[in-house]
């Protein structure tokens, strides 16, 4: 069984530790200003729940026939903080068993909670921005109102942002740790393939 | 040590990202530079605005008189609501004003302005304002700056689409803003459709003395009418109300109200409307409604209740009514110097519709109708279309005009001004507003001859621009300069009250004919006391009255004996001063209503119940002279029942005391 270099194996026990703060520090966050609303509006994401102006933004939403957002209504509340729970248990047990099978693991498990909670996060703005609400005071022919995935966009009066909050940020730098130490692990084997290739 | 560097490396990368991620984000609203707007706005100590701006306020029942281009408010007239600060609906003179067929209703709101014009121009004579809640008129002095005449609206659910006026002032009008069964029935609510109907009252102004009167009704279907404008020129002889909720809702409107993806513009012919009335085709209805005027002769009001007015039912009289379909939710329905463009405003739409007086007359010639509603024909939207505004903004409220063929529209939602082309359309430049505009102003803007040069925006949302004070702010107006092709923000003033329209007219028209005193002599209130000579106290029952004069620095008389617990007090007070600004005031210890100011050669009653013993003092509270802490006296209250002789003086010693002067 292969195992890991020493200092990979700290690489991704602190990777795995960064990733707690994900119970304590907001995900993600999307920022709205509008020419009433200077000071801009704003919602997080935390990996339990919704805080900020939720309210406020449900408010304006509804006459464009949005939904009203209510943290109940997000199932992913529920089960995502035992997935980051597990993806915690599995880097720790990389750094422990020291077997590199398992930093695989861990990097396909980081990797895909990335990729899934982006593709989760645009599913629910294009069910947001589009079912509206056919009754509602202001319909704008043509007009939807997907947030933006990741950076600005203009809907209607309001210029809205999206993007990482600081919990997203340490996310990323784990699972830049993580995929960097499987990087060097990768190419370390490489080198000693070689290497022994050329004695033999 | 090369995979140290690597991580390093990819460290800095990430960090870099982050950095350069977050400069996308957008930056608040920046500032506006507005280069030489202080020198425009300043008017030195001494000098006079260029310009009055008459502004509604709104939820206080009052209207401001700011100047302009300064934004200074000069003076808050008393319409709806009480003023306890002059006496206006606590004094026995004026009480009568606020008086409605429900009795005194002592709040209104105030929300529109119309200054009197004739042929179509701005002639300094009268203010018109309505009553929103208690459906009401008024007529306001450009004289006194005070208001003369309030009349009731029978038939009204609330008095929004109002006071809109005729070219020479014929008429202006009441347009209900809610439907509601006529004649006071007990109906179910759901019954809208078959019980509720809408009403617009036509009121005559006597072109001498302004006096206002009911002269017709229009019965309507159920709807609400917003806004309206008088045509002018061509279209002279035509009204035009923007109506809502022609999808007859009758509960949770903002949804219910706002399915149809066109209501009307409601077009009538009013000389059509008076052919019928000179026919007797109108219906005589009993109703009740207070018509209450002030006299500047006798320094009173009186209130007389009405009891008739005459009804056009729209449904069954043809060829004086059309509607026209106009998109979301209309709110302004404004009509252009020239008088032939008809700007409807659909409050949820994406676009704004520009209607044409002559198309629209063509139309009705050639009978281009889409259908009718309840019998009204309802003309195809094509053709009185002049044509479409393409993506002006977002919320278009209301449109004023310049001298120069341009339109300035309000656009709540993007909270902006755009300037745009009457005759091509063309959007020419767009300002934001801070925040969320509704109504705006351009000198002499709903006139044929508008004087132009600004515009200004009268906001709903203040939030940040002025220093804090608790949730209550202050409302935040702002003027432009709109001389040049591009608008330029210039000055944020604060208002009173919630300002709703406005309107701003040369200073020159007014200045000259501004009352500066009333003449002593012309004083015919029948409680005047013209010369310290008539000073006097006379008891009728337990009714006191004393007829005191004011005059600097003294109260005649300031010694007053002989009244009972449970009298009813009345202290006449003719100012007797005959010299510009100086007012006097009256107040007395424990009056439960107000203080009075009282105007030099005017005479203002404060009534007064004395309900313990004692000695109560009494002052003058304006401050009218280097001896105006020594303008005050006493009233010398028994007990009931005790006969302490009927006593008054001034200047009299007699000192009970010592014994001197006995």
């Amino acid at each position: 069984m292969k195992t890991l270099k020493p200092s990979s194996r700290w690489a991704i026990a602190l990777s795995a530790l960064l990733m707690v703060s994900a119970y304590f520090v907001p995900l993600w966050q999307i920022l709205m200003w509008a020419p009433q609303y200077p000071e801009g509006l704003e919602m997080k994401i935390w990996i339990n729940t919704l805080t900020g102006n939720v309210k406020i933004i449900s408010a304006l939403n509804h006459y464009i026939g949005m939904k009203h957002i209510e943290v109940s209504m997000f199932p992913e509340f529920s089960y995502m903080i035992y997935i980051v729970g597990l993806i915690i248990g599995v880097g720790l047990l990389t750094a422990l068993a020291n077997k590199k099978i398992l930093l695989w693991i861990y990097v396909f498990l980081i990797l895909g909670a990335g990729v899934g909670a982006l593709v989760d996060f645009y599913l629910w703005g294009y069910d947001y921005g589009h079912n509206l609400d056919p009754t509602a005071p202001i319909v704008v022919p043509g007009m939807s109102y997907q947030p933006p995935l990741i950076g600005t966009k203009q809907l209607l009066n309001f210029t809205a942002f999206s993007g990482p909050d600081v919990g997203g940020w340490i996310f990323m730098v784990a699972g830049v740790l993580a995929v960097g130490t499987l990087a060097v692990e990768f190419f370390l084997s490489r080198k000693k393939i070689a290497v022994s290739a050329t004695l033999h | 040590m090369k995979t140290t560097i690597d991580r390093i490396t990819i460290a800095l990368l990430a960090t870099l990202m982050a950095v350069a991620f977050y400069q996308c984000k957008p930056k608040g609203p920046a500032e506006v530079t507005i280069g030489d707007a202080a020198a425009q706005v300043y008017v030195a100590p001494g000098k006079y605005d260029e310009f009055y701006n008459i502004v509604s306020g709104g939820f206080n029942g009052q209207i401001g008189v700011y100047g302009i281009p300064s934004g200074r408010l000069f003076r808050i007239i008393p319409v709806f609501s009480l003023s306890p600060e002059s006496g206006y609906g606590f004094s026995e003179e004026t009480k009568p004003m606020l008086n409605t067929s429900k009795g005194e209703v002592p709040w209104d709101d105030l929300h529109h302005i119309a200054l009197s014009t004739t042929k179509g121009e701005h002639d300094g004579r009268w203010i018109f304002a309505n009553g929103n809640n208690t459906p009401r008129v008024a007529r306001v002095s450009f004289k006194s700056f005070r208001t003369e005449e309030i009349l009731e609206i029978p038939n009204s659910g609330g008095n929004h689409s109002s006071p809109f006026i005729t070219e020479n002032t014929e008429y202006l009008v009441a347009g209900t803003r809610f439907s509601v069964p006529m004649g006071n029935k007990d109906v179910p609510i759901n019954s809208y459709k078959e019980n509720f109907k809408g009403s617009i009252s036509f009121v005559k102004v006597d072109p001498q003395t302004g006096h206002m009167s009911i002269a017709f009704q229009l019965r309507t279907p159920g709807f609400n009418f917003d806004l309206s404008r008088a045509g002018k020129g061509p279209s002279h002889g035509w009204f035009f109300f923007s109506c809502y909720n022609t999808e007859q809702a009758y509960t949770l409107l903002e949804v219910n109200a706002s399915q149809k993806d066109k209501d009307f513009i409601m077009a009538v012919n009013w000389k059509k409307a008076e052919e019928y009335l000179a026919q007797g085709k109108g219906r005589i209805e009993k109703v009740k409604y207070a018509h209450n005027i002030y006299s500047e002769k006798t320094h009173s009001a009186t209130s007389t209740m009405e009891t008739e007015v005459t009804v056009l039912d729209i449904e069954q009289l043809p060829d004086m009514v059309y509607f026209i379909p106009c998109p979301k939710s209309p709110h302004g329905c404004d009509v252009d110097p020239t008088g032939e463009y008809i700007v409807g405003s659909g409050k949820l739409a994406a676009m704004m519709p520009v209607f044409s007086f002559s198309k629209i007359q063509n139309a009705i010639a050639k009978k281009e109708f889409e259908g009718d509603f309840n019998g009204v024909p309802v003309i195809k939207y094509e053709s009185a279309l002049h044509g479409e505004v393409k993506k002006p903004g977002l919320g278009p409220l209301h449109t004023e005009f310049d001298e120069k063929g341009n339109a300035y529209t309000s656009f709540f939602v993007s909270s902006e001004i755009v300037k745009w082309n009457v005759k091509t359309l063309e959007i020419l430049d767009r300002v934001p507003t801070y925040y969320s505009i509704g109504h705006l102003s351009v000198p002499g803007g709903p006139t044929s001859k508008p004087h132009g040069k600004y515009v200004i925006a009268y906001n709903k949302i203040t939030k940040d621009r002025y220093l804090p004070t608790g949730p209550e702010l202050t409302q935040s107006a702002q003027l432009y300069d709109i001389s040049g092709e591009k608008m330029k923000l210039l000055l944020d003033f604060p208002t009173t009250g919630e300002p709703h329209y406005a309107e701003a007219i040369p200073a020159s028209m007014i200045t000259a004919n501004s009352t500066k005193i009333y003449k002593i002599e012309e004083n015919e209130n029948p409680f005047a006391a013209k010369g310290e000579a008539q000073a006097r106290v006379e008891r009728k029952g337990n009714q006191v009255h004393v007829y005191m004069t004011a005059i600097r620095s003294h109260l005649t008389p300031d010694n007053i004996e002989g009244v009972n617990v449970g009298d009813e007090i009345y202290f006449h007070v003719t100012n007797l001063e005959q010299d510009w600004d100086v007012p006097h005031g009256f107040a007395i210890k424990g009056a439960t209503n107000a203080e009075i100011l009282i105007m030099p050669g005017e005479t203002q009653t404060l009534k007064y119940k004395p309900t313990e013993v004692g000695v109560v003092p009494f002052y003058c509270t304006d401050f009218c002279s280097a001896l105006h802490q020594e303008m005050s006296g006493y009233l010398r209250v028994s007990a009931a029942g005790v006969k302490t002789p009927l006593k008054f003086s001034t200047g009299v010693p007699d000192d009970a005391t010592s014994g001197a002067g006995k």
